[in-house]
């Protein structure tokens, strides 16, 4: 590099630079956290959907599959899958979900399996809430289709 | 070696070593899990084997920072390790927690394991990355500030070089940033926004200022390029890392609830993350072409280029092709971002840590001129087959994710659903598999390097020689070890 640009010069840019979008990203994300309520529904969250997040949390589902597009790659995406299966109707999805996760593991011969979890039916009623509530977040329209 | 104290670095080094082994071993049985869907199962479960990968990763990169950490501040702050006796006490306590955490993924299911960690007093278990139970956390985050405390110390009452206080805000970064991964709200979108500020802010934040001074240190030391010089390109780095990557982050808050306005800052941001990998390039060609000496350890010297060229290809490179709003909203959560990951985190974060290996661990073993030839040309060979078969998997996975995006995600209607596109995927995967048991073999190779030639060692040099009188008996002979530079 020339003998223009000196280190004094460089290691300003790099104090200088850090530093203020350090600051910019704070202030985004005060302006984020100001506009979440609209987008993420938090009206919505009850006690159900709390219990649901830490079943989800506390058997690892995101070990195997994505959730909103991050986690494993393994299995299918689950933030949608309420639309999937739901067809809008929040009950005959929380029986979809009953018999599911009683099924669990499906028997076929090298096929990728899924775990028996062993939750009680109000602990799988809590998953079908948290998940409904998350299929309803204003995510940009993601996925692409109705597969994830 | 300079100070007898660096000398700590070694059982860091050794460790995470054998921690990279595990993650391997558990790689391969993920891969065939992809494959064989019911491999292993129900011992141990796709999700179980996954959190061990990864999690091995993470905690030999740390050790490895840490060993790097170690060994460089001494000599860089021309004074001793602040407290060895910490040091030791840091690294059985950490090692102790890593594996009594592992055996836990692999002895109780997961849900007792939270149970029985108490998760629910602080529940943080069960992210991705982040499954530790809430103790291990609390128990790095003490590790973290003893090591933060000691390698602090020794910077303050010696020399304050670029690259020492570059590390050191890089180490410091890694704590704090690690602190976000004690908030989990019930609200899954501030969970998530969050979390990225532990995982995106690590990796394209204050990651690369650790990864930047190290390679700083280990170019000074290979090629006796004057400090100036190697400052300055450090700086501009780490700068652009700073400014590309703090608001790059808006790559990852495109699909998870945050408003539009993202999609434009986090495509444009991080369009311009790969400038400082390229500029690692750069750096690291230019001052191996200015070197005032040809250092004994060649291989070191192939390490820190290898790391500037494979961190560019995986986190520039194919960090690039999915980054775009546009196109990320196909890909995304694809094994696309699979390829990214392997090659950005193997390219920049493994590679680094072998590289300091490479280095500093034939000085500790009183080698100040590198290994014996055989090791050497050894440890090349496993340098290549293990890049090459990474590149390997990183193009399979790259056209699986393509396939899986055509099939999956691009039809309007009639896509195939997820497991039947797995189903069309498992010939690439098989390829997959197969680089990654040439990967293995790499390893294997690496490790070895190790053990061959100590015959000739011995013959060179006196083994457990002081490394101070080694380094003065070849400046004698017109070489250099780099220590006194
Ligand atoms: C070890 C891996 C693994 C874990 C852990 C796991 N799953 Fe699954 N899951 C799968 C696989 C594989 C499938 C696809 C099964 C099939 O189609 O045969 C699946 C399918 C599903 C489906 C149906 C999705 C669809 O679109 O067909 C739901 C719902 C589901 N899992 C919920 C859960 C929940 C809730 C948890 C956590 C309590 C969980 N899973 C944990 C592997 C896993
Ligand atoms: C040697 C053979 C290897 C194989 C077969 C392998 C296989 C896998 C598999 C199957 C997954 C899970 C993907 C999913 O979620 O569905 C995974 C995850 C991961 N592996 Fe490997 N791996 C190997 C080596 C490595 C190496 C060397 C590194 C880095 C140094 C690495 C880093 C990662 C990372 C970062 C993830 C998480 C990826 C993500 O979330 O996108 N792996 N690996
Ligand atoms: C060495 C530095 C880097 C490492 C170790 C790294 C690693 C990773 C990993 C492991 C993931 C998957 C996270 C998950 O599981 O959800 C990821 C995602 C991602 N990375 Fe990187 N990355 C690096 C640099 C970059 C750079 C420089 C860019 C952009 C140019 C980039 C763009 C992305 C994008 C867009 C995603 C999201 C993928 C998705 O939507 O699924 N990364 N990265
Ligand atoms: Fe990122």
């Amino acid at each position: 590099m020339s003998e223009i640009f000196t280190k004094g010069m460089a290691r300003n840019i790099y104090y200088g630079g850090g530093f203020f979008f350090l600051l910019l990203l704070v202030g985004l994300t005060l302006d984020t956290l100001r506009e979440l309520p609209q987008r993420d529904h938090r009206e919505n969250i009850t006690e159900s959907v709390a219990r649901g997040k830490a079943v989800w949390e506390e058997n690892n589902c995101i070990g195997c599959h994505s959730l909103m597009g991050e986690g494993a790659y393994f299995a299918p995406e689950l933030a949608n899958v309420y639309d999937r299966y739901g067809n809008g109707n929040e009950a005959a999805f929380a029986q979809f979900m009953q018999s599911w996760m009683a099924m669990q593991p499906l028997p076929t011969e090298g096929r990728r399996k899924m775990p028996q979890f062993h939750l009680s039916k109000e602990q799988v009623d809590d998953l079908s809430a948290f998940l409904i509530w998350t299929s309803r977040i204003n995510d940009n329209d993601w996925p692409p289709n109705r597969e994830g | 070696m300079k100070f007898e104290s660096q000398r700590v670095a070694k059982p860091y080094f050794i460790f995470a070593l054998m921690l990279f082994v595990g993650q391997i071993l558990f790689g391969l049985i993920l891969g065939l899990q992809y494959i064989v869907g019911d491999f292993l199962f129900p011992y141990i479960p796709f999700n179980v084997a996954r959190m061990v990968h990864t999690n091995l990763l993470i905690v030999w990169l740390l050790f490895g920072f840490m060993g790097a950490s170690y060994y460089l501040v001494p000599e860089e702050s021309d004074t001793e390790l602040h407290s060895p006796w910490l040091a030791k006490a840091t690294f059985w306590v950490f090692a102790a927690a890593g594996v009594a955490t592992i055996l836990g993924y692999l002895l109780v299911p997961y849900g007792e394991l939270a149970e029985l960690t108490m998760n629910h007093l602080l529940p943080t278990m069960g992210r991705e990355f982040l499954e530790q139970p809430t103790i291990t956390k609390i128990g790095i985050v003490i590790v973290c500030l003893a090591f933060i405390y000691n390698i602090g110390m020794t910077v303050l009452k010696g020399r304050k070089t670029v690259i020492n206080m570059v590390l050191i805000t890089g180490l410091v970064g890694l704590a704090v940033f690690f602190l976000f991964s004690f908030y989990n709200p019930a609200n899954l979108v501030l969970d998530k926004f969050f979390w990225w500020w532990v995982v995106h802010l690590w990796v394209e934040g204050v990651w690369e200022l650790i990864l930047g001074a190290i390679l700083a240190f280990v170019l000074i030391k290979v090629t006796g390029v004057d400090r100036e010089v190697i400052e300055k390109w450090l700086y501009v780095i780490i700068a652009l890392a700073l400014i590309s990557g703090l608001i790059g982050m808006g790559h990852h808050y495109f699909w998870i609830g945050p408003g539009p306005y993202w999609l434009w800052l986090g495509s444009i941001f991080s369009a311009l993350e790969p400038v400082p990998f390229f500029m690692m390039v750069l750096f690291a060609f230019r001052v191996v072409s200015q070197r005032r000496h040809q250092h004994g350890n060649r291989v070191a010297t192939l390490w820190a280029l290898g790391t500037a060229v494979m961190a560019f290809l995986g986190a520039g490179v194919w960090g690039f092709i999915h980054t775009l709003a546009p196109v990320n909203y196909y890909t995304h959560g694809s094994q696309i971002t699979a390829a990214h990951g392997h090659l950005a985190f193997f390219g920049a974060y493994a590679m680094i840590v072998m590289c300091i290996i490479s280095y500093a661990m034939p000085i500790m073993r009183g080698r100040p001129q590198g290994n014996p030839a055989v090791a050497q040309k050894l440890e090349t060979f496993a340098f290549w087959t293990m890049c090459i078969s990474m590149l390997g998997i990183t193009l399979a996975l790259t056209v699986a994710g393509a396939w899986q995006v055509a099939l999956q995600r691009l039809p309007e209607s009639g896509a195939l659903s997820f497991m039947n596109t797995q189903a069309k995927l498992i010939p690439v995967f098989w390829v997959r598999e197969a680089f990654g048991l040439v990967f293995a073999t790499g390893l294997v190779a690496y490790l070895a390097s190790f053990f061959v030639g100590q015959k000739a060692a011995v013959n060179t040099y006196v083994v457990e020689t002081h490394a101070t009188e080694a380094a003065g008996e070849f400046k004698a002979q017109g070489a250099c070890c780099g220590s006194c530079k």
